[in-house]
C-alpha cells in the first residue's frame, strides 16, 4: 500500500522551532500517460493522449510540455490556448503557483479539470522515484528547478522504458534551468522558442506575455522611481514607517487616486504620476505618508487621458499642472506615496485599440473600458482586424522606464457597437458568470411534465382555497411572491406572505446548488436578464404564475385593524394565485369603488395596513431615500431604445414592499433564535458623521441644516428641508443621501456581535432577505434555515458551518455589488443608444461643482453627466472663475451653484468614432460665447450635433 | 493563503497519504525486565511507552479496594521534550488527567476485571514524541503492553482517529490535521466484536459526515489491529524460539 520511507521537513517558523513532518513517497503514482502499461491508472483514466499531435518544428516527436512555475504564471493565457494540449503539470509547479497568485492556481485547475485539454497533474513530490531533497546551501528556488528537471528525465526514462517515442520537452525561460536540463539530456527551450515553432501560430504569438523584455526602447530614461522589496516593505509596515493598503484609483482623474489603509478609516489620497508609482486599480500597495506641508486634496480636476503620449513625455511636467502649489491647510488631506506594490490584483481588461499613427506598427495602445486603468501597451499583428473590435487585454509587467504598463492580447469579443458585443463588454466587466448553465447543471431540473404529488402535499399546507395574488412590475416572469388577506371573524386580519420555495427544487450540494451559489444573484440588464438559476425554475416551476398549483413558503400574520401583530407562523404550502397583477392594475382595483370582488377587497386591505406600518416605521426613523430611476420603452424589432420615462411609484409599490420588509424581519428574528450561530443575515452599517460632509455643506448652501448624527434626525431632516417652489431639491437632497450610504451586506450571525445587526437605512435592529428566492441566492439560504427551524426540511453540515456560510456570504456581497454596476452601466449603454440619432434640450440640477466641471443630475433620463467648463475646445469663451469656499462657478455674471437648475443640450460626440460619448452643453442660463442656442432656435434639428457648437 | 490545503485535488494528505491510509506502525513488546509487561509504539512520528504492573495487591490506601473487580489505575505523561516547544510539566495538568480518566475507562471496559478482585493494574504511559493522535497510540501501546503482562482481555483495544476534510473523511490524523480546527473522532474499539469502548469527539461535525468518519475510524482501528496482531505473533514466535535454544 505504501512504501515505507519516510524523510524529515524541517520549517522554521516565527521564534525558532523545529517542525517535524513525515513525508511519504509513493510508488504507486501514474505517469498519466495513454500509451503505458506499467502504471495503473486511477478511474477516470489516463489524461495524456498517447500519440500527441503538436506541430513543433524544433521538436519532431510526439511530446508532452513540461512548463516550469514562472511559464505557468506569466503565460497562462498561452497554455489555455485550445492549441495547447498535453501538459504535464508537476506538483512543485502547482504548489509554486498557488503561493504566488490565486487567481492564475485557479485557471491553472480549470486547465487540469478540462478533459479537452488532456493535461495531467503528476505529484512528483510523492513519487519515490523524483522526490529530491533541498542540498545544504540550496536555494529553495533552484530546489524545485532541480525537481522539475528530475521529474522530467523521470518521464523521458519511463516513458522510453515502456518503448514509445513519445517524449518530453520541459519549458522553461530561466537560461540556467535550460542549459542544466540541456546538460542532462533533456530537451528544453523558452516557451517563446517554443510557440514560434509551432505551425499556425498566430493568436498565440500574441497572447505571449513580455515579462522582464521592456517594449520600450529608450532603455536609460527612468521615470518611475523604484519599487521597494518585500522585504523592506515588510520590515517598514512593522515600524510604521510604510501603511499597507488597497489602491482605488479616481474615475475622475488619472493623475489621483486612494489608498483604503487595512484598520483606518480615512482615506489616504494621492497625486501624481510619481507617487502613484505604477499601482493599478485593486493594487495592494505600501505607501509612506509625505511630511504634512507636502499634503495635498483633490484638485476637482476632471481629467481623462485623451491622446497618445510619448514615452518621454516628461511626467514631472504633467504632475505639476496637477499639484498645486500651495493648498490651504484647511483643505489638506492626508497625502503619500506608493513605495512599493504588496500584491498586483491584475485581472484581464476589456477595451478597444487606439488607433495607431503608424498603419504597419506592432505595437499600440489599449484603451480599457474601465476608467480607472490605465491604458496598456500591448503588441499585436493583426491590429488593422482588432481596430473595430472590443478584444480583451491583460497586463504583464510595468517597468520603471514606460509611461503604460505593458500586456498582451488575450481575445476578440466582437464589433464596437454591436449590442451584444457591448453586453458582453459590460458582463465580463463586473465579473458576472454569464455562460449557458452546463449540461450537468441542468440535470438536476426536475423532469417534466412536473406535477404535484400527494407525497407533497401531506407535508405542506394546501392554501389553494385562499384568494391569492401577486404584483410586480410589468414583463415580471419570475414572479417570488404573492399576498392575500382576509377577515378572520374575530374581527382580525389574517395576512399572507408567500414566496416561492425554490429550495424545494434546489437541493443543497448539487451542481445546480454550485452554480447558484456562484452566481449569487440574477443580474437584469436594461434589455437582458442574467438567470441565477435555469429558466424552467425561474420563469415557470418556482414562479407564481396565476391559475396553477405552485408550491410556496408561506408567512401567515394575525394581525388587528391596527397592524399589530398577534401571531405569526410560518409554513410550506401549496397555492394557487388569482392574478398576476402588476403595479398599475392593482392600482386601479382598489381606486375603482365598483369593484368589489374578493381580490379587491383583498388588495385594498392590504394598502390600508401597508399605510399604517410605513407610518411606524418612519416614526422609527427609516430613511426614504431616492435614486433617479427609469425605464426604457424597446423597440421590439431593433431592440433600440425609443423612448424614455422615470419609474413611477405607486401606493401599491409600498404596499408591497411593506409586507416584503415585515415578511423579511419576522423570518429573521425566527432563523437567528433558532441558529444564532449560523443564520443568514442582512445588516446596513450606520455611516459614519465624515460621510455626510458633502451632503451637509450643499444643504447649508440653501440655509438647511442637517442633523444626521442619528437615523431619526436624518430623516426628520430630510423630510423638513423643502423649499416650496422647488419641488425637485428635497429629491435631489435625497439622492445625494444615498449616496452617503454604506453598503448594506449580508453576513453570517456568528461571525460579528449583535450589536451590529442594525440596518441602518430600514431602522430596524435584525433583516434579512427572505423574499426573492429566484433571483437572489442568500434567500435560499435563509429558506433553508427557516425550514430546519420549522421542522419542514433537514440541515446539511455546510448550512450549520458559520465559516462556510461567511464565505458564501462574502461572494454574495460581491455578485451583489457587481450586478447593481452592471444594471447601472446596461443602462448607461442604453442612454447612449437612445441619444445616437437625436440631441435635446433637457432640464438638469446641478449635483456638484468642480474645478473645471459641474456634475449635472437630468432627471428624466435619470442621467448623471458633466459638464465641462473651461476645456481646451472653448477656450475663446469667457473663463469660469471656481470658487472653492462656497463651491461655486462664476462666469460673466452668472453663477452656478449646487441645485441650480439649468437647461443642457444632450448628444453624442461624434469625433472619436471608436468612443462614442455623450456631450452636455449648457442652453439656459444662458452664458455668452459658452452656452448655446436652445434646439428650438436651430434651422435644421438634423444636422450632426458636433457642428452646433458656435463659439 | 487561506490556510492549508491538507486534501489536495489530486487526493494526496500533506504527507503524502491517501484519505484511508494509516501512518506507519512500528511496535515492540518486552521492552523492559521490571516491568510486567511493556510496549513501544510509532504511529508515524508519535512515539509511545507503555509499562504494565499487576495484577498485584493494593498499594497505599486500602479504601481504593473494589471488591468485585480489579482495580485499574493509570497514569499518562508527556516528556519535556515530547513536543516542538519543551513542555513544563509532564503530567498532572488538565489534559494529561483527562488522558488518564480516558484511558482508565477504556481498559476498564476492555481487562477481564472481575477475575481479579481486590487486586491493581497499574498502567504506565508515557508519550516520548508527540505528533497527533496521543490518545491512539497510547491505547495501542497500552494493548501490548498489558498483552505482554498476559493479563486477560476481551480482545485487544484499538484506538484510531479520523478527521473530515473537505468532504472526505481521512483516518489517522496528524498534529497537523489534529490542530487545524476540523472536527476530530476518536474512537478505541474491540476489534473482533466491533464494539466500542471509547468515543470522543472534539468540534463539531454534522450528524450527516458522522457515519463515514466513524465507519473510517472504526476501519482504522481494524487495520491497527491487524498490525498489532503480527506483532504480538512475531514476539511470542521469537520468544519461544529462544526459549527453545535454552
Amino acid at each position: 500500500m505504501l512504501t515505507n520511507k519516510i524523510f524529515l521537513k524541517k520549517t522554521k517558523k516565527g521564534s525558532i522551532l523545529k517542525i517535524v513532518r513525515e513525508h511519504y513517497l509513493r510508488d504507486d503514482i501514474s505517469c498519466g500517460s495513454e500509451c503505458c502499461e506499467t502504471c495503473t491508472h486511477d478511474s477516470k483514466g489516463a489524461k495524456l493522449l498517447s500519440k500527441p499531435e503538436n506541430n513543433s518544428v524544433i521538436v519532431n516527436t510526439p511530446h508532452y510540455i513540461i512548463p516550469d512555475s514562472n511559464v505557468v504564471f506569466h503565460q497562462i493565457d498561452v497554455l489555455e490556448d485550445a492549441a495547447i494540449q498535453n501538459l504535464i503539470i508537476l506538483q512543485t509547479v502547482l504548489e509554486e503557483v498557488k503561493h504566488r497568485s490565486a487567481p492564475a492556481y485557479k485557471r491553472l485547475k480549470d486547465i487540469l479539470a478540462n478533459p479537452a485539454k488532456h493535461s495531467y497533474s503528476f505529484a512528483n513530490e510523492f513519487n519515490k522515484d523524483t522526490y529530491i531533497e533541498r542540498a545544504p546551501g540550496e536555494k529553495a528556488n533552484d530546489r524545485n528547478d532541480r525537481a522539475i528537471r528530475e521529474a522530467g528525465l523521470w518521464y523521458q526514462k519511463h516513458l522510453s522504458c515502456t518503448g514509445i517515442t513519445t517524449t518530453v520537452v520541459l519549458v522553461t525561460n530561466d537560461a540556467d534551468n535550460r542549459a542544466k536540463a540541456n546538460l542532462k539530456g533533456l530537451t528544453a527551450f523558452t516557451i517563446q522558442e517554443y510557440i514560434k515553432s509551432l505551425k499556425d501560430n498566430g493568436s498565440l504569438l500574441d497572447k505571449l506575455a513580455h515579462v522582464g523584455t521592456s517594449m520600450v526602447v529608450e532603455k536609460d530614461k527612468v521615470q518611475f522611481p523604484e519599487h521597494l522589496s518585500l522585504a523592506e516593505i515588510q520590515k517598514g509596515i512593522r515600524t510604521g514607517k510604510y501603511l499597507q493598503g488597497t489602491f482605488l484609483a479616481s474615475r475622475e482623474n488619472y493623475l489621483e487616486a486612494n489608498v483604503s489603509v487595512h484598520n483606518q478609516e480615512k482615506m489616504v489620497f494621492l497625486q501624481g504620476h510619481a507617487n502613484l508609482n505604477r499601482a493599478v486599480n485593486d493594487d495592494v500597495v505600501a505607501i509612506e505618508m509625505l511630511p504634512e506641508p507636502e499634503w495635498s486634496c483633490p484638485s476637482s480636476l476632471m481629467l481623462e487621458e485623451i491622446e497618445e503620449k510619448p514615452d518621454d513625455a516628461d511626467i514631472e511636467a504633467e504632475d505639476a499642472a496637477v499639484k498645486r502649489k500651495r493648498v490651504p491647510r484647511e483643505l489638506r488631506q492626508p497625502t503619500g506615496r506608493v513605495v512599493g506594490i504588496i500584491k498586483r490584483n491584475w485581472r484581464q481588461y476589456c477595451g478597444i485599440l487606439q488607433p495607431s499613427a503608424v498603419k504597419e506598427a506592432t505595437r499600440h495602445l489599449f484603451m480599457p473600458a474601465e476608467r480607472r486603468i490605465p491604458k496598456i501597451r500591448i503588441e499585436t499583428r493583426q491590429a488593422r482586424d482588432l481596430g473595430s473590435q472590443r478584444i480583451v487585454v491583460a497586463i504583464d509587467s510595468w517597468p520603471r522606464n514606460s509611461r503604460y504598463p505593458q500586456g498582451h492580447f488575450v481575445r476578440k469579443l466582437g464589433n464596437i457597437g454591436d449590442k451584444d458585443t457591448e453586453n458582453e463588454v459590460l458582463l465580463l466587466e463586473h465579473d458576472v458568470p454569464h455562460c449557458s448553465f452546463s449540461e450537468q447543471v441542468l440535470s438536476f431540473l426536475p423532469k417534466m411534465p412536473w406535477t404535484i404529488t400527494d407525497e407533497d402535499l401531506k407535508h405542506r399546507t394546501d392554501l389553494r382555497h385562499v384568494t391569492i395574488c401577486s404584483v410586480d412590475p410589468p414583463g415580471c416572469t419570475d414572479i417570488d411572491d404573492a399576498l392575500h388577506c382576509r377577515d378572520l371573524p374575530n374581527g382580525n386580519l389574517e395576512v399572507g406572505v408567500h414566496i416561492a420555495d425554490v429550495s424545494h427544487f434546489i437541493r443543497p450540494g448539487n451542481a445546480l446548488d454550485r452554480e447558484a451559489a456562484s452566481r449569487g444573484t440574477t443580474v437584469y440588464l436594461v434589455d437582458k436578464r442574467i438567470d441565477m438559476v435555469p429558466e424552467l425554475l425561474s420563469s415557470n416551476l418556482c414562479s407564481l404564475i396565476c391559475d396553477v398549483d405552485r408550491f410556496a413558503f408561506t408567512v401567515i400574520w394575525e394581525m388587528t385593524q391596527t397592524a399589530d401583530i398577534v401571531k405569526t407562523s410560518f409554513m410550506k404550502s401549496v397555492i394557487q394565485s388569482r392574478a398576476s397583477l402588476t403595479y398599475g392594475e392593482a392600482q386601479m382595483i382598489i381606486d375603482d369603488p365598483k369593484r368589489n370582488d374578493e381580490i379587491a377587497r383583498s388588495l385594498r386591505g392590504l394598502n390600508r395596513l401597508a399605510k399604517i406600518m410605513k407610518q411606524r416605521r418612519i416614526d422609527k426613523g427609516a430613511l426614504t431615500l431616492a435614486s433617479p430611476e427609469i425605464r426604457f420603452h424597446i423597440d421590439s424589432e431593433t431592440h433600440d431604445p425609443i423612448d424614455v420615462q422615470a419609474k413611477q411609484l405607486l401606493d401599491t409599490n409600498s404596499m408591497v414592499e411593506e409586507f416584503m420588509l415585515l415578511a423579511n424581519i419576522a423570518t429573521a428574528q425566527k432563523i437567528q433564535e433558532e441558529f444564532p450561530n449560523c443564520a443568514v443575515l442582512r445588516r446596513h452599517p450606520s455611516p459614519p458623521v465624515s460621510n455626510f460632509e458633502p451632503l451637509m455643506k450643499a444643504a447649508l448652501s440653501k440655509g438647511f441644516k442637517m442633523n444626521v448624527s442619528r437615523g431619526k434626525d436624518l430623516a426628520d431632516s430630510l423630510e423638513t428641508a423643502t423649499i416650496p417652489d422647488d419641488p425637485y431639491f428635497n429629491t435631489m437632497l435625497r439622492i445625494m443621501t444615498t449616496r452617503c450610504m454604506m453598503q448594506a451586506v449580508y453576513f453570517c450571525s456568528g461571525m460579528i456581535p449583535e450589536s451590529d445587526f442594525l440596518h441602518y437605512g430600514l431602522a430596524t435592529e435584525i433583516y434579512t432577505h427572505f423574499t426573492s428566492p429566484i433571483r437572489r441566492y442568500s434567500d435560499i439560504l435563509v429558506h433553508r434555515l427557516l425550514a430546519v427551524s420549522i421542522g419542514a426540511d433537514s440541515s446539511y453540515p455546510d448550512l450549520l458551518d458559520k465559516h462556510r456560510t461567511q464565505i458564501v456570504c462574502n461572494n454574495l456581497n460581491y455578485r451583489h455589488k457587481m450586478a447593481q454596476y452592471a444594471g447601472r452601466a446596461s443602462v448607461n449603454l442604453h442612454t447612449h443608444l437612445f441619444f445616437k440619432n437625436r440631441s435635446v434640450d433637457e432640464e438638469g440640477y446641478i449635483l456638484f461643482v468642480r474645478k473645471n466641471a459641474v456634475q449635472v443630475l437630468i432627471p428624466k433620463y435619470g442621467l448623471e453627466a458633466t459638464l465641462y467648463l473651461n476645456s481646451e475646445k472653448s477656450k475663446k469663451g469667457p473663463p469660469f472663475i471656481f470658487n472653492e469656499e462656497e463651491n461655486t462657478q462664476a462666469c460673466a455674471g452668472v453663477t452656478l451653484k449646487v441645485f441650480d437648475r439649468i437647461i443642457v443640450q444632450i448628444s453624442i460626440d461624434r469625433s472619436n468614432v471608436q468612443h462614442l460619448k455623450l456631450r452636455i452643453q449648457l442652453v439656459e442660463p444662458v452664458i455668452p460665447g459658452f452656452s448655446v442656442p436652445p434646439m428650438s432656435l436651430k434651422p435644421d434639428g438634423d444636422e450632426p450635433p458636433a457642428k452646433k457648437k458656435k463659439t | 493563503m487561506a490556510g492549508l490545503e491538507l486534501l489536495s485535488e489530486q487526493g494526496f494528505r500533506i504527507d503524502g497519504r491517501k484519505p484511508s491510509e494509516l501512518r506507519r506502525i512500528r511496535c515492540k513488546l518486552g521492552v523492559f525486565n521490571q516491568a510486567d509487561g511493556s510496549a513501544y509504539i510509532e504511529q508515524g512520528n508519535t512515539k509511545v511507552l507503555a509499562a504494565v504492573y499487576g495484577p498485584h495487591e493494593i498499594r497505599g490506601s486500602r479504601s481504593k479496594i473494589l471488591h468485585d473487580r480489579v482495580l485499574v489505575n493509570c497514569q499518562y505523561s508527556m516528556a519535556t521534550f515530547s513536543t516542538g516547544e519543551r513542555k513544563r510539566r509532564p503530567r498532572g495538568d488538565r489534559k494529561s488527567k483527562e488522558m488518564t480518566m480516558h484511558l482508565q475507562q477504556t481498559f476498564n471496559a476492555a481487562i477481564l476485571t472481575n477475575l481479579h478482585p481486590r487486586s491493581q493494574i497499574d498502567i504506565f504511559v508515557e508519550v516520548l514524541q508527540s505528533d497527533g493522535g496521543n490518545y491512539c497510540a497510547s491505547v495501542n501501546a497500552a494493548t501490548l503492553a498489558l498483552i505482554d503482562a498476559g493479563i486477560p482481555m476481551k480482545d485487544y483495544v484499538c484506538a484510531c482517529a479520523a478527521s473530515y476534510v473537505s468532504d472526505t473523511p481521512i483516518v489517522d490524523i496528524n498534529y497537523l490535521e489534529e490542530s487545524s480546527g476540523g472536527a476530530e473522532l476518536i474512537v478505541a474499539t474491540l476489534p473482533k466484536s466491533e464494539q466500542i469502548v471509547f468515543l470522543e469527539q472534539n468540534s463539531r461535525l454534522h450528524e450527516d459526515n458522522l457515519g463515514p468518519v466513524l465507519d473510517l475510524a472504526v476501519k482504522g482501528c481494524k487495520d491497527i489491529h491487524a498490525v498489532l496482531d503480527q506483532a504480538v505473533k512475531d514476539h511470542v514466535a521469537e520468544a519461544t524460539a529462544g526459549s527453545s535454544i535454552e
